[in-house]
């Protein structure tokens, strides 16, 4: 466990040349490290795994918790005052006898930590057991237990008896700080993460604690909630299961759940995230660290930004006017409606479609003949921060292939004129609503064939002739580029409903049955399209990785 | 408290509360001038900031407050031109049990500190100062505040203080009713209007990143009063008053079994502890017999009747060598209470006779710590509530075989490993009492 804790925790360091190294010695060993690390994940990265619960990568260090002490000396000094030099050449050191935080302390010359003595494994058991006295036994009730750092470090470092014989402090349980969040205080061991979330990330002061001693607990400040968009960060980062998500409380045990790394597609920033699954259900969402695009944070409208997947109403079988097909008689209906409307085809597409799919999109324009293509924009009133002013997740991938090649959504009006006068006959609508593209309902019914691809039903669907039902974003693979130019992957967490197929694919049949060029797998398609776009030279699916890469490099 | 108007016992030396006591002396800045006061400001002005400095490293002056870290030392490490603001603070929170000498100054002669610490404050180039006071002595803030307005009019304090060009105001800052605002780093949370949880060290060294995350020293009271002394008297002649590495005088507030308990003002190492109980406060109450001394405020050691310590001392030939020293004579000085184990600490005697429980007496502490804790860190905000909680039932009869045992490792498992200092103010008197007296405790497991 503390294993998965060390990838997921230690930051991604800066080691740009500028920065000197300095020499440490851990547990034995000389390593390097850029001046500036903090010992803490000087320690982690040489593989010598400290406990913590105040300590985060990205929040300042309060070194208020004393889980990380270790042992720790600086060069011992000759009369002359420098470094007395061992056998080895490399300094001696000088141990204190009184064991220091490793959360707040720099790395130095010459510095030496010992993360494993006998008198570093005394402190740990001291801080668990203190942390235990007062702590209620909610483990089986409790959403945070499997996933909990007092659980884990209990059993990896604590000690199996109790010595407290005295009543537990009593505090508030069930307390609702916010829309989303309830706290229970004898849970809380105090950490103060979430209080410097608020302050040093989410830039909204609301927590702190009050009363002092062993009564001290975590409150909202008068006249304020933890109502902030970013508030179920605080839920990930409490080490214990003290700030609870209402969306996930005691709906779920957390070691159920299948975790898979993929990319929220709420908006342009990307942000990087663990779809928590089970039985083809998602349960939740959490961020996942990427220092390039979301640190470890997601705003809390794009985690909750889910239920969609289980609608009742999923398009979850072709359908050729009003009568559920198979596939193949859906995909030569529609390709035979598009042959028939020679040129007078237009195609909608949507920015929260992969490259890939867009790729196919193109292709299947350039079959048709038609140079009316074009997606809708999602401009919206980003935050600052994790919310894009692009409220669609693939802009940038959609104007890199040519699709959106001028300002995303200027040919909207010339194709819903074409419609409404009768020069175009024929729509392709892929997960757009026409709607909202200037398109009326009356025009839309003089259509002679609307062909769709969509997971959801709307005014398109309505009046279709083709219904081709597809895959959301978290139940396929591919890829998009967010607003920075970062082009990241998305993973497969859950299969779609029914008959319902990877987008790709359906393009891919639809191109076959209009006798164009196709891909075998999503590998294949990725080549091709990297073949034809010179900022993919060289790259494939498994070279994206988890964090993705940065096309402007 | 009549006693103070008494003549001084001809072992104390009155500098610093030699006016405080003197029966018609009061606060304002007219009885201070009257008396020479300012006159050691005014000749500091024409000093250089270094050799004021020099000077009180010179007088081996010790910090009263409780660490007791050398005075000089600790001014030594701000850079006077580094180009950024400093600030000085004044530890007026006296909140350690058995400690009661600060409050005699901020009643009785503000204008001695005021003096100390802007002769501090030209020695440091310090431009604002303040002075925090616990909540529990608003007559002191008053006082103290009405004395600044005085030094203001008199141009003492704002601009061009007696024109010479140095800028210096100061400012008093009322606590809230915690004993942890006096660490200095909760004191200058405090001050900077948050939540005291004292600071971690490093990096947040006071003179490094103190209040405003700018340099500042926090001394105590009665230490900038002795700033002042010291340079009326000459740092050599202070020095002299007292011992090696521990100079002038101290003021001991001696409470508890005693015939004249009260403060005392005496040159460090001037008296045997014996000579402070039996002479200086007249003996033990009649017909009871010493069985416990905390030497330096609630937080020290307590030492035991009749034991007796190994001490490094000088020979006739120089060379060191192990002397026995019983308690009574031991000598009230920084080095010889260290040398027993305990500390002078903040200048608190509490004398304990034969009447006295021990189990209830470290409980009576334990409460207050349990309270005081801040609850900042894990080791301090469990531990001592749970100790509190161990010792309260032990006064309660339902002690557990265990519970002595219990007790010493929970005070182990914090001192050394918290945040501040309280984690050992809390831990040692539960590690003391429970070495020196074990059989008390051992009665009081069932
Ligand atoms: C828990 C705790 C309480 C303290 N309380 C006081 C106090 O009330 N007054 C005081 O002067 N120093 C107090 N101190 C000591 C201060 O932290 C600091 O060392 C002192 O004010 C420095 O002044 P000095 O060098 O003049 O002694 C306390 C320290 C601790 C750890
Ligand atoms: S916070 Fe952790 S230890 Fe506490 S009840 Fe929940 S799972 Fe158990
Ligand atoms: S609620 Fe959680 S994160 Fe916040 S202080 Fe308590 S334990 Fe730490
Ligand atoms: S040792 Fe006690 S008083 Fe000091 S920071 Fe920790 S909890 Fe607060
Ligand atoms: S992680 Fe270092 S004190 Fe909490």
């Amino acid at each position: 466990m503390s294993a998965t804790a060390t990838t997921a925790e230690t930051k991604t360091e800066n080691t740009a040349p500028a920065v000197p190294m300095v020499n440490v010695q851990i547990d034995g060993e000389w390593k390097q490290f850029p001046k500036g690390t903090r010992l803490i994940e000087a320690c982690m990265k040489a593989g010598s795994y400290v406990p913590h619960y105040c300590y985060h990568p990205a929040l300042s260090s309060p070194g208020n918790c004393r889980m990380c002490l270790i042992e720790m000396g600086t060069p011992k000094m000759s009369p002359d005052r420098k470094p007395e030099l061992g056998e080895d050449g490399r300094p001696v050191i000088a141990w204190s006898p009184r064991p220091a935080i490793s959360c707040a302390i720099e790395v130095s010359e010459g510095l030496g930590v010992r993360t494993n003595s006998p008198l570093v494994e005394e402190c740990r058991k001291g801080v668990l057991e203190f942390l235990l006295i007062n702590h209620p036994l909610d483990c089986p009730i409790c959403d945070k237990a499997g996933e909990c750092r007092l659980q884990e470090f209990s059993v990896e470092y604590g000690k199996a008896d109790s010595r407290f014989e005295d009543d537990k402090v009593k505090k508030p349980k069930r307390v609702d700080i916010g829309e989303r969040i309830v706290l229970d205080d004898e849970r809380c061991i105090l950490c103060s993460r979430c209080i410097r979330f608020m302050n040093e990330v989410a830039k909204d002061d609301c927590l702190g604690f009050v009363d002092r001693g062993g009564h001290t607990h975590l409150t909202v400040h008068p006249g304020k909630r933890l109502d902030s968009n970013y508030s179920l960060n605080t839920v990930d980062i409490c080490p214990v299961g003290a700030l609870t998500s209402k969306d996930f409380r005691f709906k779920m045990r957390v070691w159920f759940l299948k975790e898979t790394k993929t990319i929220d597609v709420s908006c342009g920033t990307g942000s990087n995230i663990l779809i928590g699954s089970r039985e083809n259900k998602v349960h939740r969402i959490t961020p996942r660290e990427n220092e390039a695009v979301n640190s470890f944070w997601i705003p809390d409208s794009h985690r909750l930004n889910y239920t969609y997947l289980h609608r009742e109403d999923r398009l979850n079988e072709p359908v050729v006017k009003g009568e559920a097909v198979r596939w193949k008689d859906a995909v030569s209906a529609a390709a035979e409606s598009l042959k028939a409307a020679g040129h007078s085809v237009a195609i909608i597409a949507s920015g929260r479609m992969t490259n890939e799919e867009l790729f196919l999109v193109k292709r299947l324009a350039a079959t048709l003949g038609t140079d009316l293509i074009d997606i809708r924009p999602r401009a919206q009133k980003g935050d600052g921060f994790l919310v894009s002013d692009d409220g669609n997740p693939n802009t940038s991938g959609a104007k890199l292939l040519g699709i959106a090649s001028g300002t995303p959504g200027s040919k909207l009006p010339e194709i819903a004129a074409g419609i409404a006068a009768g020069r175009i006959t024929s729509l392709v609508v892929l997960g757009e609503n026409p709607l909202n593209c200037g398109i009326s309902e009356a025009d839309l019914s003089k259509l002679s064939s609307l062909v769709v691809l969509d997971i959801l039903p709307n005014a398109a669907t309505k009046h279709a002739s083709v219904i081709l039902p597809g895959s959301a974003a978290y139940e396929k693979r591919g890829s998009m580029v967010n607003v920075n130019g970062r082009l990241q992957r998305l993973n497969r967490a859950l299969t779609a409903p029914g008959h319902a197929r990877d987008d790709w694919e359906i393009l891919a049949e639809l191109l076959r049955a209009l006798g164009a060029e196709t891909a075998s797998s999503i590998e294949d398609l990725f080549k091709q399209m990297a073949a034809a776009t010179p900022a993919l030279a060289g790259l494939n699916l498994g070279k994206i990785g988890d964090l993705g890469v940065d096309l402007k490099a | 408290m009549k006693s103070l108007l008494l003549p001084p016992h001809p072992k104390e030396r009155r500098i610093v509360f030699k006016n405080a006591w003197t029966q018609g002396y009061t606060p304002d800045i007219d009885c201070y001038v009257k008396n020479g006061g300012y006159e050691q400001l005014k000749k500091a002005l024409k000093m250089k900031p270094e050799e004021i400095i020099e000077e009180i490293k010179k007088a081996n002056l010790r910090g009263r407050g409780g660490a007791g870290f050398p005075c000089g030392v600790k001014w030594g490490f701000i850079r006077r031109d580094d180009g950024k603001p400093h600030y000085i603070t004044c530890n007026g929170d006296e909140s350690e049990p058995g400690t009661f000498k600060d409050r005699y100054i901020l009643h009785n002669d503000p204008h001695q500190l005021i003096e100390g610490m802007l002769i501090a404050a030209y020695a440091l180039n310090v431009n604002l100062a303040y002075i925090y006071i616990r909540c529990e002595f608003p007559k002191a803030a008053g006082i103290v505040t009405q004395a600044l307005k005085e030094a203001r009019e008199k141009g003492f304090l704002g601009k061009n203080i007696c024109g010479s060009g140095f800028d210096v105001d100061m400012h008093v800052h009322q606590g809230a009713g915690a004993y942890i605002c006096g660490e200095e780093t909760s004191l200058i949370e405090s001050l900077e209007g948050k939540r005291p949880y004292p600071r971690i060290k490093p990096p947040y060294f006071p003179a490094v990143l103190g209040l405003y995350m700018s340099p500042t020293i926090v001394n105590n009271v009665e230490t900038f009063c002795h700033v002042k002394q010291i340079l009326a008297i000459g740092s050599d002649e202070y020095a002299k008053m007292g011992t090696p590495g521990d100079g002038g005088t101290r003021v001991m507030c001696v409470s508890g079994d005693v015939v004249r308990p009260g403060p005392y003002e005496i040159p460090a190492g001037g008296v045997t502890l014996g000579e402070l109980i039996n002479d200086v406060c007249g003996g033990m109450k009649p017909g009871r017999k010493l069985k416990a001394v905390i030497p330096g405020g609630s937080s020290s050691k307590i030492l035991r009747a009749g034991e007796v310590f190994k001490i490094k001392v000088k020979g006739d030939d120089g060379q060191m060598i192990d002397k026995e020293v019983p308690l009574l004579d031991l000598v009230m000085d920084a080095s010889s209470l260290a040398a027993a184990g305990t500390m002078v600490g903040s200048g608190g005697v509490i004398v304990m006779d034969d009447s006295r429980d021990m189990l209830w007496a470290l409980n009576n502490l334990n409460e207050f710590y349990a309270h005081e804790s801040c609850g900042q860190c894990t080791p301090c905000r469990e531990g001592v509530l749970w100790i509190d909680k161990m010792t309260t039932r032990m006064v309660n009869g339902e002690g557990l075989v265990e519970d002595p045992v219990t007790l010493k490792s929970v005070a182990d498992n914090i001192a050394g490993r918290t945040v501040c200092a309280f984690g050992e103010a809390a831990s040692w008197p539960v590690q003391s009492f429970l070495q020196k007296f074990p059989e008390e405790f051992e009665v009081a497991a069932k």
